[in-house]
């Protein structure tokens, strides 16, 4: 892999990670052995034929590489770039016992950016089978069902309440790790197999919810998105944002380069961020490259950071520095923010998780504070609950999270679920298999 | 997707009345509900108030306050905006109260007919109160005439109906009837200082939250606002709140988060508005 220099990337916010150039990945794809019973598929939530794509890159055919993935996969560019693989394909890669697992998901980017530059690859649909189809928001959930359903010959809606598509991808996750063409890119490309985008559309306001379980069968993919707060004093201050605004403000509105666009944001002399996971980094380093002095407090020991270890570890090179075992108390200041107070954490007993319980510490010198002018509260998202709360009868659990059996079904018959909204905030490719199977029980659902 | 504007005047100094096409948000608008609006790919998000809505069509009026509601004053009939999403946050209080009375000050005065409409239709008895510093700031009082069973006309300089405020008119009628709802729409410090007159008589009072906002789906906490010691978020909980309840100090911090920013923008746009974003802006 090539990484732009930690110096030069945090003054823009182009791509860090450069890809794998051609000689390498055909030298890569050869260190698969081809199993026979590959296990790297079953980490794959969509199953991708693995060793089928593997191989065609190592005969240099490219396209039929293309072709292997995108029947199972129609977002590879984006898979290829943000799914935690260490923990999914690459986890489960026989060679990774000995040596280093294949580099699954930097072959599945190289072939998805030589698909996009060269020979943009089609599955085929089946014919119209005249069945009406809602699917309620666009992240990777609801774009996955669009395209699987679409390929069944369904008459396909998508709805999104923001005017852009792609959800997390297009709000969440910044540009340096997941560049905003290429998600353009792969939700037109399931646009092009018939499915209908509504933006602006809020599905229980735009849309009534009578009207949209009228649908033959509704799938949604409404996800994560109500932001936690810490509910500590001063967290109402003018320059505390949670993880969510403070994103959307510069991912979507591209506040960053305001006042080119119209949306501001406060860029910070020093920033607090809270939190550590992969949302936290991200905060970190957006705020990073709008040019503050970045400090990442988190709760427990630098080893329990529940954020990707390369997110991490390309954190602290662009010079974020963490303040682990140390949670807010208080922030201080008015009306807008000037420090924040922190209390130290010693490690206690084991929780469930098998990571020691942070316990705040006592005494004088157990509190200390930063001088920051703005805070990003990276503490979590919960299912959103805008459109069902609207629908009483739909099943939810005590985190807020719709209730769905194995395959998707929710607790009214056509209305099917996946993605963040049914498991709480999980990950992309997670969300996409949700979907994927969500859409074929919508298929036997609409058969029977 | 373009939605395009059929009618545009301004009808009173500075505030403007837009016809939008926006079917989606007509069919399902109730009175208190708003529209987040964005007129061109660099554009923000906007919140307004939808003040009615006729078949395919919402009314937005606005007052052009700083870059994008002067932008969008700035653009004529048959022209277009990029999006409109909406309807937003949760519908008023719509039931029979018996004696309502509705208080517009300022641009809030555009809020009052929808919520009029739906209140009479609801049964209830609607005195409208409305006010502004002077008569060319006023609007929508002939509208209003037609909805209301009474309508009382304020002014701060006396140039037109009652000489005073608002709050002085509400204050007599507490005295002298039996009130049972009041809603109370304009600017932050007029709700303030507006609803403390029903703080003795314990009379229900709405009022209608502006923070600032992003998405307007309750998906980002910019527009969180605390009423009875709670955080809400105020595009999804209201933005109509119990007046008596909100920390209207907080409100009104939250809403000067970015005075500078706006300044600049508003400063860049004034110079340069007739020769950059025109040939750029979206037309149907
Ligand atoms: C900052 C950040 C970084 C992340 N990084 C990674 C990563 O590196 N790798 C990874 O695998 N995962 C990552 N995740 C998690 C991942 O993005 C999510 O798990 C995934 O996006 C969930 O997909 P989804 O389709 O269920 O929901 P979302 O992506 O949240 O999409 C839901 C969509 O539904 C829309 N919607 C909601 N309600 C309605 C309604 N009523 N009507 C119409 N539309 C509606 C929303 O506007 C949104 O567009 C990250 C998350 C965040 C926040
Ligand atoms: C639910 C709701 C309904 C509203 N309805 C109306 C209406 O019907 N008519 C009307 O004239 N105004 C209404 N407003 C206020 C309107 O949104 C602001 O005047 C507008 O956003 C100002 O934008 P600007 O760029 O022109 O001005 P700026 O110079 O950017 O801002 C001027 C002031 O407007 C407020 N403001 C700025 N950006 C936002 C934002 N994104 N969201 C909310 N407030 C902001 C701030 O307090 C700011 O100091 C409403 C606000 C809310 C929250
Ligand atoms: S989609 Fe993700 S999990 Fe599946 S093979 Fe590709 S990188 Fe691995
Ligand atoms: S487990 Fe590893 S070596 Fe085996 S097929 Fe999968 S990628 Fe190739
Ligand atoms: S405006 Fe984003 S949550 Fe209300
Ligand atoms: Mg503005």
């Amino acid at each position: 892999m090539s990484k732009r220099d930690a110096a030069e990337r945090i003054l823009d916010f182009l791509e860090v990670d450069e890809g794998l150039s051609e000689v390498n990945a055909v030298l890569e794809a050869t260190r698969c052995m081809e199993c026979v019973r590959p296990a790297c598929v079953k980490g794959c939530p969509v199953n991708i034929d693995i060793p089928g794509f593997i191989s065609a890159i190592a005969k240099q055919d490219f396209k039929k590489a293309a072709e292997i993935i995108k029947s199972d996969n129609m977002l590879p560019a984006i898979c290829g770039r943000v799914c935690p693989q260490e923990t999914q394909c690459e986890g489960k890669c026989v060679l990774g016992v000995k040596e280093k697992p294949v580099r699954i998901g930097a072959l599945e980017r190289f072939i998805a950016d030589w698909e996009r530059k060269n020979e943009i690859v089609t599955p085929k649909t089946k014919k119209p089978t005249g069945k009406r189809i809602a699917v309620v928001g666009s992240g990777p959930a609801g774009i996955t069902a669009a395209a699987e359903l679409s390929r069944s010959g369904h008459s396909v809606t998508i709805f999104e309440s923001l005017h852009a598509p792609g959800g997390v991808l297009t709000y969440g996750i910044p540009s340096f790790r997941l560049p905003k063409d290429i998600v353009k890119t792969e939700i037109d490309q399931v646009l092009s197999l018939g499915a209908e985008l509504k933006l602006n559309h809020i599905v229980g306001r735009s849309v009534s919810v009578d009207n949209f379980l009228a649908y033959d069968a509704v799938f949604l993919g409404t996800g994560a998105g109500l932001p936690s707060f810490m509910g500590i004093e001063g967290e109402n201050l003018n320059g505390v944002y949670s993880a969510n605004e403070f994103l959307t403000r510069v991912n979507l509105m591209h506040a960053d380069r305001f006042p080119d666009y119209d949306t501001p944001v406060l860029k910070g002399q020093k920033v607090a961020v809270v939190g550590g996971g992969n949302v936290a980094m991200d905060s970190a380093r957006v705020a990073r490259r709008m040019g503050a002095e970045v400090y990442l407090i988190y709760r427990r020991r630098e080893e329990d950071l529940p954020a990707r270890e390369a997110e991490v570890a390309n954190a602290v090179e662009e010079g974020i520095s963490f303040y682990c075992c140390a949670n807010p108390v208080r922030i201080i200041g008015g009306p807008s923010v000037t420090g924040i107070e922190c209390v130290r954490m010693n490690m206690g007993v084991l929780d469930e998780s098998k990571r020691p319980c942070p316990v705040p510490m006592t005494g004088d010198d157990a509190k200390f504070t930063l001088d920051v002018d703005v805070v990003v509260e990276a503490i979590g998202q919960s299912p959103n609950p805008l459109l069902v709360s609207l629908i009483p009868s739909l099943k939810r659990g005590k985190r807020g999270n719709v209730i769905v059996d194995e395959n998707g079904q929710t607790s009214i018959p056509n209305v099917f679920a996946g993605g963040d909204i049914a498991t709480g905030a999980a990950t992309v490719i997670e969300a996409m298999g949700n979907a994927k199977k969500a859409s074929s029980a919508i298929n036997e659902y609409l058969n029977q | 997707m373009a939605y395009k504007i059929e009618k545009a005047s301004e009808i009173a100094d500075n505030i403007f009345e837009f016809w939008i096409k926006a079917p989606h948000v007509s069919k399902n608008a109730q009175a208190g509900q708003f529209v987040v609006i964005r007129i061109d790919e660099k554009g923000e998000r906007i919140p307004l108030t939808i003040s009615a809505a006729k078949d395919d069509l919402i009314r937005i009026v606005f007052m052009a306050v700083g870059k994008t509601t002067k932008f969008l004053s700035s653009l004529k009939e048959g022209e277009s905006v990029l999006d409109v999403a909406g309807p937003l946050g949760q519908p008023g209080e719509l039931k029979k109260w018996g004696n309502c009375v509705l208080i517009g000050g300022g641009v809030g005065i555009a809020c009052l007919p929808i919520l009029a409409k739906a209140l009479k239709e609801q049964g209830n008895q609607v005195t409208g109160i409305i006010g502004a510093r002077n008569e060319n700031l006023l609007l929508l009082s002939d509208e209003l005439e037609q909805d209301c069973d009474e309508l009382v006309i304020c002014t701060d300089d006396g140039s037109r109906g009652f000489h005073g405020f608002p709050a002085d008119i509400l204050k007599k009628k507490l005295e002298d009837e039996k009130i049972d709802c009041v809603w109370i729409i304009g600017p932050a410090i007029m709700m303030k200082i507006t609803s403390m007159a029903t703080i003795p008589s314990k009379t229900k009072t709405f009022v209608s939250l502006n923070p600032i906002m992003v998405d307007g789906t309750g998906m980002c906490g910019s527009c969180r606002v605390s009423v009875g010691g709670e955080t809400k978020f105020a595009c999804v909980d209201g933005p109509e709140f119990d007046a008596h309840l909100v920390d209207w100090d907080e409100l009104m911090n939250r809403q000067r988060i970015y005075p500078s920013q706006e300044k600049e923008s508003l400063d860049n746009f004034n110079e340069h508005h007739h020769h950059c974003r025109c040939g750029e802006h979206h037309h149907e």
